[in-house]
C-alpha cells in the first residue's frame, strides 16, 4: 500500500475519484474466443485493465516429472506486458507475477476437473496488455471463462473481486489511485455458485469489522461479475447450437 | 509444498493422523490450535546486522539482517528499503534443488515480507541518510536448513527476532551505530485444512495431507495486516473468520511468550 496519506480519494459527498459510489464495480466486458489458435481464450476488459487468456490442452504435462497420476495440473503464467504500466516493466517474470501465477494455478485447479485428465497439464496464459489495478482478480475471472470456453469440464466458474480501505472506508473495486494510495487490498477469488474462498490475498490494515464489511462486499460483486462471465459464454454457445442445428 | 517420492505418507499413517483429527487430536500430542516447541537463538551469526537460529518443531531456519547503504525506490525518496529472500537449501529436504527462487520459496519470502512490511514493523523514514539519494537498505535472508513443515511461521519468527537485534552500521556512514527502529510485532500464524479441520502450525506430513492452507498476519492492536491463501482447496468464509480468530489469539500468545 502506498504512503501519500494526503490525497483525498472520497470526496464530501462520498463519492470516489472517478465517481464511484463504494459499492460500485468498474464497468466490465468479457468476450471469448479472440484467439484462432488456442483451444479457449477470453479477453476481459475491467476499468482500464486489458488482459487476454488463452488455454492449450489439456495435453500431456511437460517434463515429464511434473506429471500427477492422478490429476491435471493447471499451470497459469500471469504475465504483464512491457507497456502494461506507467514506467515500462521489464519483460519476463518477476517475483511478483511468478507468486500471482501460483495462486491463480490453484484457484483454478479448484475449479477444473482435474481428476479426469491425469498425467495431463493445462496451461492458462494470461497476458495484462494495459494495468489498472485488480489485474489478477480481472485475469482470473477472464481465465475461468477461457477454460470453460475451451470445453475443459469444471465444478463451477472462478470469479475474482477485489475490496479495500480508502479513506478509512471499506469500498469495493480499487481503481490505480485507491490501490496506490489507500490502506488495504483484499484480493479474493471465489467460487460463483458454492461461494468457497479458493483465492485470497491481503495487505495492508483491516480490523475484523472491516475484513466482514470487504467480504459481504465482495459476495454481493461476485453474483454481478459472474453474470458477466456467463452471458459471454451463453453468447458463444448459444451461437454454436444454432449453427449446429441448423433451424 | 512437495508430494512426490520422498514426501509420500505410508496409508497407516495418513488414516491414523486422520483418525486422531477427528477426536480433537495430533499424531504428535498436540491440540488443534498448538504450535510445537519454538526456540529462537538471536544473535546465531555475529558477523551478521542481526540474527536468529529459530526450531519450530523439526523445521530449523537461520535468518540472517545485512544492512548496506544505497540508493532508495523513487517514489519512496525517505524511506529505507527492505527486502526479503528466502532460500530452500538443498540440505533441508530431499526433494529441494539448489538454484534460483522457485515458486515456493518466492511465495515464502513475499508472505513473510508482507505481514512486515504492512504491520511497519520498521521505521523506514529513520533510515535515510539522504533524501532521495542514500538511505540504508535492510536485507533479510533466510536459509531453511531442515524442513518438516510450516516455514511461513518459522521464517516469519526468524526474521522478527534478526530485525528486533539488527544494528544499522551508522558509523560506516559517520554517524553512529543504531538499533534498527521497530515499531510493532506483527505474527504470522498458518493453518492448514484436513477434512473439515483448520489446525494451527502443520507438519510436514499434516501439509502433505491438507487441501489447502491460510496464512493471517496481525500486529499488536488486533488488525489484520496480510493474508495469503494457498494450495488447490477452498475455504469457507465461516472458515477464513475462523482462522482469524484462531491467528488473533495464538498469535498474542507467541509475541508475549517468544517475542519480547
Amino acid at each position: 500500500m502506498g504512503t501519500a496519506s494526503d490525497i483525498k480519494l472520497i470526496d464530501e459527498n462520498g463519492l470516489r475519484i472517478d465517481g464511484r459510489s463504494p459499492t460500485e464495480l468498474r464497468p466490465i466486458k468479457i468476450e471469448t474466443d479472440v484467439l484462432d489458435r488456442a483451444d479457449g481464450s477470453a479477453y476481459i476488459e475491467w476499468g482500464g485493465n486489458k488482459i487476454l487468456v488463452a488455454v492449450y490442452g489439456p495435453r500431456e504435462a511437460y517434463p515429464k516429472h511434473t506429471q500427477d497420476i492422478e490429476k491435471a495440473i493447471i499451470k497459469a503464467r500471469y504475465n504483464m506486458a512491457a507497456f502494461s504500466v506507467d514506467e515500462r516493466k521489464r519483460p519476463g517474470p518477476d517475483r511478483r507475477s511468478v507468486e500471482i501465477s501460483k495462486v491463480i494455478s490453484e484457484a483454478l485447479s479448484n475449479a477444473v476437473m482435474v481428476e479426469q485428465f491425469p498425467r495431463a497439464q493445462i496451461d492458462v496464459f494470461i497476458e495484462v496488455l494495459q494495468a489498472d489495478a485488480g489485474t489478477r482478480i480481472a485475469g482470473l475471472t477472464a481465465a475461468s471463462v477461457a477454460l470453460a470456453s475451451a470445453g475443459i469440464p469444471m465444478r463451477d466458474l472462478v470469479v475474482g473481486c477485489t475490496a479495500g480501505k480508502i479513506d478509512g472506508q471499506i469500498v469495493l473495486d480499487l481503481g490505480k489511485e485507491e490501490d496506490n494510495f489507500g490502506q488495504a487490498d483484499l484480493p479474493m477469488g471465489i467460487l460463483a455458485r458454492s461461494g468457497k474462498v479458493v483465492l485470497m490475498q491481503m495487505d495492508g490494515d483491516l480490523s475484523i469489522e472491516e475484513f466482514d464489511k470487504a467480504t459481504e462486499m465482495i459476495l454481493d460483486a461476485i453474483k454481478r461479475v459472474n453474470d458477466i462471465q456467463r452471458e459471454a459464454l451463453a453468447g458463444k454457445f448459444v451461437a454454436l447450437a444454432l449453427e449446429r442445428g441448423g433451424e | 509444498m512437495p508430494r512426490d517420492e520422498a514426501g509420500v505418507l505410508s496409508e497407516i499413517k495418513r488414516d491414523y493422523i486422520i483418525r486422531k483429527l477427528k477426536e480433537g487430536k495430533r499424531d504428535d500430542g498436540r491440540g488443534l490450535t498448538d504450535f510445537r516447541e519454538i526456540s529462537i537463538q538471536t544473535n546465531y551469526v555475529p558477523r551478521a546486522a542481526g540474527s536468529a537460529f529459530v526450531k519450530l518443531g523439526r523445521t530449523k531456519i537461520v535468518a540472517g539482517v545485512k544492512i548496506e547503504s544505497g540508493e532508495p525506490f523513487p517514489d519512496t525518496p525517505n524511506q529505507g528499503v527492505l527486502t526479503t529472500n528466502v532460500e530452500l537449501l538443498p540440505m533441508a529436504f530431499p526433494t529441494f534443488e539448489a538454484g534460483p527462487p522457485n515458486e515456493n520459496s518466492i511465495e515464502i519470502a513475499r508472505v513473510v515480507d508482507r505481514g512486515i512490511r504492512e504491520s511497519k514493523m520498521i521505521d523506514l523514514e529513520k533510515l535515510v541518510i539522504e533524501p532521495a539519494k542514500k538511505v540504508y537498505i535492510v536485507f533479510v535472508d533466510i536459509n531453511v536448513i531442515d524442513y518438516d513443515g510450516n516455514l511461513i511461521d518459522a521464517c516469519s519468527l526468524g526474521v522478527l527476532s534478526a530485525l528486533k537485534t539488527a544494528i544499522v552500521p551508522g558509523s560506516k556512514e559517520g554517524g553512529k551505530d543504531f538499533p534498527l527502529p521497530i515499531r510493532n510485532l506483527p505474527v504470522s500464524v498458518t493453518m492448514v485444512k484436513i477434512g473439515d479441520e483448520i489446525i494451527v502450525d502443520p507438519s510436514v506430513e499434516e501439509e502433505q495431507l491438507s487441501s489447502a492452507r491460510v496464512t493471517v498476519s496481525i500486529s499488536e492492536d488486533g488488525h489484520i495486516r496480510a493474508m495469503q491463501k494457498g494450495d488447490s482447496g477452498s475455504f469457507t468464509l465461516d472458515e477464513i473468520r475462523k482462522a482469524i480468530k484462531i491467528s488473533s489469539d495464538t498469535g498474542k500468545l507467541i509475541r508475549e511468550k517468544y517475542l519480547q
